[in-house]
C-alpha cells in the first residue's frame, strides 16, 4: 500500500482531485470548507422551505409530525454546526495567516483532518434521513424525551455519535487556531495590534477548546444511556434529566458566541474600510469581545427559568444575562462611532455590515428581555424566541458572513461579485428576513408555542404565519441570485488588484489572489492598519526578492486515513463494534504515520 | 529579530515551540472534560437507589497502592525529560521505559479493580455509583493508555538511528506534560471516590 500511495503523490500522476484531498495549504482547505458548509447552508434552507410551508395555513398537510419534529432539529443542527460555524471556519481558515502575516497555520495537516473529520460528520448526521430517520428531539435533546423508551429508533444515536465527530472536528480547528495566532505573528505583530477579526476568532477558538469537552461528557453519557443501560438522565432510576440541560448549556450558550464572534469580527473589518476611517475605540471593543467570551460560560441557566430552579439562580442568572448586554451594547457604539464622520462608500458589503447591527440590535433587545425569568416565563418555548433567535443568528451571524463574502471575495479570487445582483441579494434578504421573522414576536406573544407542526383556524395565528411564509420565499430568492452571481463571477476574467478597497490590514499587501507561500517578503508591522500607516508614512512595500527560498509542508493524504479512522469508529458506534476497533487501529496507524512523515 | 526569524525558521512570537503550545492548550480543554465528569460523579454522589454502595466494596490500600505506583511515574517522567534535555539518551529510554512500565502496573490495577466490583455486582447499569464511577475511572484510564501508547512510540522512535533528532528534548518534554496531567487528575479522582467519605 506505501509504494502505490507513494507513486499517487509523485507530481506527474497527481490529479487535480488528488491534489484537493491532500492539500494541506490553508487557503485550498478554506474553499473547502466554504463550498461544503454553503451547500450545507442550502440544504438547512430547504428544510426551512419546507418547515414554513407546512405552517403557511392552519392544518397544513405538506408534512407529517414525525418529518416535522426531524426537520425543525436537523434544520437547527445544520445550521449551527454545518453551515455557520465551518463558514466560519472558511475564513478563519483563509484570514488567519493572512492577516497576521505568516505562511501557514501552526499545524496544516491537523487544519487538512479537521475539515475530513467535519466532512464525516456532516455526512453522518444527514445520512440519518436515509437510514431510518434523523435526530427528532430538537438540537438540545432534552432528557427523558431523548431515553430508548420514548426514542426507540437510532435517530438520538446519530444525534450523539455525529455531534461527537463534529466537536472532535471544531476541537483540533480551535487549537490550530488559538496557537497559530497567540505564536506565529509577524515581527512586529503585537497583540493589541491584531485586527479586531483575529481577536474575535482567538475568543472562539477559546469558547470553542472550553466548551466542547463539556458537551462531549454529555453526549457520551446519553450515549450510554441509550446503549449501555445506564440512567444519567433516566429519572426513574435515580437520573437527573435537568442534569442534562444544564451540562448541555453550559456548552450550548457559548456556542452562541461562537456563531455571532465572528460576524461582528467581519463587521468590525468592513466597516473601517468602507468608511475609510480607523475602527473606534480598538481597545474597547477587543475587551468587550473578551469580556463577552468570559460572560457567556456564566449565563446558560437562563435557557432553564421555567424548570424551578429556586429564587437565588434565577436572580444570579437574570443578572449575568443583562450584565452581557453591556459589552455587546459598547460594541454596537464602537462600530456607530466608526461611521459617524466616515466617508461611507455604499457597497454590498456595507449595507450587510449596516444592516447586521440594527438587525442585531433587536435580536439582542429581545434577548435581554428574555434575561427577566418574569419574561421569560411568559415567552419560553413560544414563537417569540424563535424571533429572538433567528434575529440574532440570521440578522446577526448570516448577514455578517454576507458581508465578509462581498468584502474578501476580490483577495480570494481577484474578482468583484456583482454590486447590482449583490444589492438585489441584501434587499431581498433584509426584507424576506423581517418579514419572516418580525412576526413571529407577535405569534410568540398570541400565544403560539414552538415545534407544533400544525395548528387550527380561529386562534388568530393565520395573517401572520402566512407573511412569515412568504418572507421565507423571498429569502430563498435572494440565495437563488447570490448564486447566479457566484456562477457569473467566477466565469469573469481577475480584475481586482491587490487591494481594491484600500484596505489597511495585512491581508490586503499581497496579490489576489495570494501565492500558494502568501507573501514573497513578511511584512514588518509598525501599528494597527499597518498599510495605511505605511502610506501615510511614506513607507514602500519590500521589493520582492530575486529568489525565493520558502519552505512549504508538502501535501499529505495521511488526514485522510485518519478521517476515514474516525469515520469507522463512527460508524460501529452504530452498528457493531468491531467496525469501530477496525476504525481505532486504522486511526492508531494514521497517527503513526502522521509522526514519521517528513514535513522537511 | 528579522533576521533571526529568517535563520532558525522555527522563531514563534512567544519564544514557546508551536507543539507545546498545543499541548497546553489541549490540557485547558481536558480540564473542562475531566471536570464534567467528576461534576457529574459529585452530582451522583449518595445518590444511588439500589447497592452495591462505594463504602462497601472500595479498597483504599489497594488503590493506595495504584495511586503510588501512578505518582512515581511521574518521577520517572521527570527523568526522563532530564535524560532528553541533557543528551543522556540511556538515562532517558531507560525512564521512558520504567514510567511505560508503571503506567501499565497502574491499568493492571484498574482492570482487577473494574473485574472484582463486576462480581460484586457493580456494573454501569446497576446505580448511579457504578455509571459515574466507571465513565469517569474509565476515561482516565483511557487517558493513560493513550499515554503509555505515546510513550512507546516515543521509546521506539528513539531506539532508531537517528534517535528523535534534534528536537528530542521537545518530543519528551511535551509527552511529559501530558502524562503529569493524567496523574494530576488521577489525584482529584483519587481524593474524590476513595478519601472522602460518603
Amino acid at each position: 500500500m506505501a509504494t502505490a500511495v507513494g507513486s499517487l503523490s509523485q507530481p506527474e500522476d497527481r490529479s487535480k482531485i488528488w491534489e484537493w484531498m491532500t492539500t494541506v495549504d490553508h487557503k485550498k482547505i478554506a474553499a473547502l470548507y466554504g463550498v461544503t458548509g454553503f451547500t450545507f447552508f442550502l440544504f438547512a434552507g430547504i428544510q426551512a422551505l419546507l418547515i414554513r410551508t407546512q405552517l403557511a395555513v392552519p392544518n397544513g398537510t405538506v408534512l407529517d409530525a414525525d418529518l416535522y419534529n426531524q426537520l425543525f432539529t436537523t434544520h437547527a443542527l445544520t445550521m449551527i454546526f454545518l453551515a455557520i460555524m465551518p463558514l466560519g471556519a472558511s475564513f478563519f481558515n483563509y484570514f488567519i495567516p493572512l492577516q497576521i502575516g505568516a505562511r501557514d497555520v501552526a499545524f496544516p495537516r491537523l487544519n487538512a483532518l479537521g475539515y475530513w473529520t467535519f466532512l464525516v460528520g456532516g455526512v453522518m448526521l444527514t445520512s440519518s434521513f436515509f437510514l431510518g430517520g434523523a435526530p427528532d428531539g430538537g438540537w438540545f435533546a432534552y432528557a427523558p424525551l431523548t431515553s430508548t423508551e420514548y426514542a426507540p429508533g437510532k435517530n438520538l444515536d446519530f444525534y450523539t455519535v455525529s455531534l461527537l465527530i463534529l466537536g472532535i472536528s471544531s476541537l483540533m480547528g480551535a487549537l490550530n487556531f488559538a496557537v497559530t495566532i497567540i505564536n506565529m505573528r509577524a515581527p512586529g505583530m503585537l497583540m493589541m495590534r491584531l485586527p479586531v477579526y483575529m481577536w474575535m476568532t482567538l475568543v472562539v477558538a477559546f469558547l470553542l477548546i472550553l466548551s466542547l469537552p463539556i458537551i462531549t461528557v454529555a453526549l457520551i453519557q446519553l450515549y450510554f444511556d441509550r446503549n449501555f443501560s445506564t440512567h444519567f438522565f433516566s429519572p426513574e432510576a435515580g437520573g437527573d434529566p435537568i442534569l442534562w440541560q444544564h451540562i448541555f448549556w453550559l456548552f450550548g450558550h457559548p456556542e452562541v458566541y461562537v456563531l455571532i464572534l465572528p460576524s461582528m469580527g467581519i463587521v468590525s473589518e468592513v466597516l473601517p474600510v468602507m468608511s475609510r476611517k480607523p475602527l473606534f475605540g480598538y481597545s474597547a471593543i477587543v475587551f468587550a469581545g473578551a469580556a463577552i467570551g468570559v460572560l457567556g460560560f456564566a449565563v446558560w441557566a437562563h435557557h432553564m427559568f421555567t424548570t424551578g430552579l429556586g429564587t437565588v439562580p434565577l436572580i444570579v442568572f437574570s443578572a449575568s444575562t443583562m450584565a452581557i448586554g453591556v459589552p455587546t451594547g459598547i460594541k454596537i457604539f464602537n462600530w456607530l462611532g466608526t461611521m459617524w464622520g466616515g466617508n461611507i462608500r455604499f457597497t454590498t458589503a456595507t449595507y450587510f455590515a449596516v444592516s447586521f447591527i440594527a438587525l442585531f440590535t433587536i435580536g439582542g433587545i429581545s434577548g435581554v428581555m428574555h434575561a427577566s425569568p418574569a419574561v421569560d416565563g411568559q415567552h419560553q418555548d413560544s414563537y417569540f424566541v424563535v424571533a429572538h433567535l433567528h434575529y440574532v443568528l440570521f440578522g446577526g451571524a448570516i448577514m455578517g458572513i454576507f458581508a465578509g463574502i462581498f468584502y474578501w471575495f476580490p483577495k480570494m479570487t481577484g474578482r468583484f461579485l456583482d454590486e447590482r445582483m449583490g444589492k438585489f441579494t441584501f434587499w431581498a434578504l433584509f426584507v424576506g428576513q423581517n418579514l419572516t421573522f418580525f412576526p413571529m414576536h407577535f405569534l410568540g406573544l398570541a400565544g403560539m408555542p414552538r415545534r407544533i407542526y400544525t395548528y387550527d383556524e380561529g386562534l388568530g395565528w393565520e395573517t401572520w404565519n402566512l407573511v412569515a411564509t412568504g418572507g421565507s420565499y423571498i429569502i430563498a430568492l435572494g440565495v437563488l441570485v447570490f448564486l447566479i452571481n457566484f456562477f457569473k463571477t467566477m466565469r469573469q476574467a481577475p480584475t481586482a488588484g491587490d487591494n481594491p478597497w484600500d484596505g489597511g490590514t495585512l491581508e490586503w499587501a499581497t496579490s489576489s489572489p495570494p501565492p500558494e507561500h502568501n507573501f514573497d517578503v513578511v511584512p514588518e508591522v509598525r501599528d494597527r492598519d499597518p498599510l495605511w500607516y505605511n502610506r501615510d508614512h511614506g513607507i514602500a512595500a519590500a521589493p520582492k526578492p530575486e529568489h525565493l527560498h520558502i519552505h512549504l509542508p508538502p501535501p499529505s493524504y495521511i488526514p485522510l486515513v485518519v478521517a476515514m479512522g474516525v469515520a469507522l469508529l463512527g460508524i460501529g458506534a452504530l452498528s457493531h463494534i468491531g467496525v469501530s476497533v477496525l476504525g481505532v487501529a486504522v486511526i492508531v496507524y494514521g497517527v503513526w504515520a502522521w509522526a514519521l512523515e517528513p514535513t522537511e | 529579530m528579522a533576521a533571526a526569524a529568517h535563520e532558525s525558521g522555527h522563531h514563534t512570537s512567544l519564544g514557546v515551540d508551536n507543539r507545546k503550545l498545543l499541548m497546553w492548550i489541549f490540557l485547558a480543554s481536558e480540564c473542562l472534560f475531566f471536570g464534567t465528569l467528576i461534576s457529574t460523579y459529585l452530582v451522583f454522589k449518595g445518590q444511588s437507589l439500589v447497592g452495591p454502595f462505594p463504602g462497601e466494596i472500595l479498597d483504599i490500600p489497594l488503590t493506595s497502592a495504584s495511586t503510588f505506583v501512578l505518582l512515581m511515574s511521574s518521577l520517572t517522567m521527570v527523568l526522563a525529560v532530564y535524560g532528553a534535555q541533557h543528551g543522556r539518551l540511556g538515562l532517558m529510554r531507560g525512564m521512558l521505559l520504567a514510567t511505560i512500565l508503571l503506567g501499565l502496573t497502574f491499568l493492571g490495577f484498574q482492570v482487577y479493580e473494574f473485574r472484582h466490583f463486576g462480581h460484586l455486582g457493580l456494573n454501569l447499569g446497576t446505580n448511579q455509583f457504578g455509571a459515574t464511577f466507571y465513565l469517569m475511572t474509565g476515561f482516565h484510564g483511557t487517558h493513560v493508555g493513550v499515554g503509555v501508547l505515546y510513550l512507546i512510540s516515543l521509546l521506539i522512535g528513539s531506539m532508531r538511528r537517528s534517535g528523535l533528532g534534534k528536537e528530542r528534548a521537545l518530543w519528551v518534554d511535551t509527552a511529559g506534560l501530558y502524562w503529569h496531567f493524567v496523574d494530576v487528575v488521577w489525584i482529584v479522582i483519587f481524593t474524590i471516590v476513595y478519601l472522602i467519605p460518603e
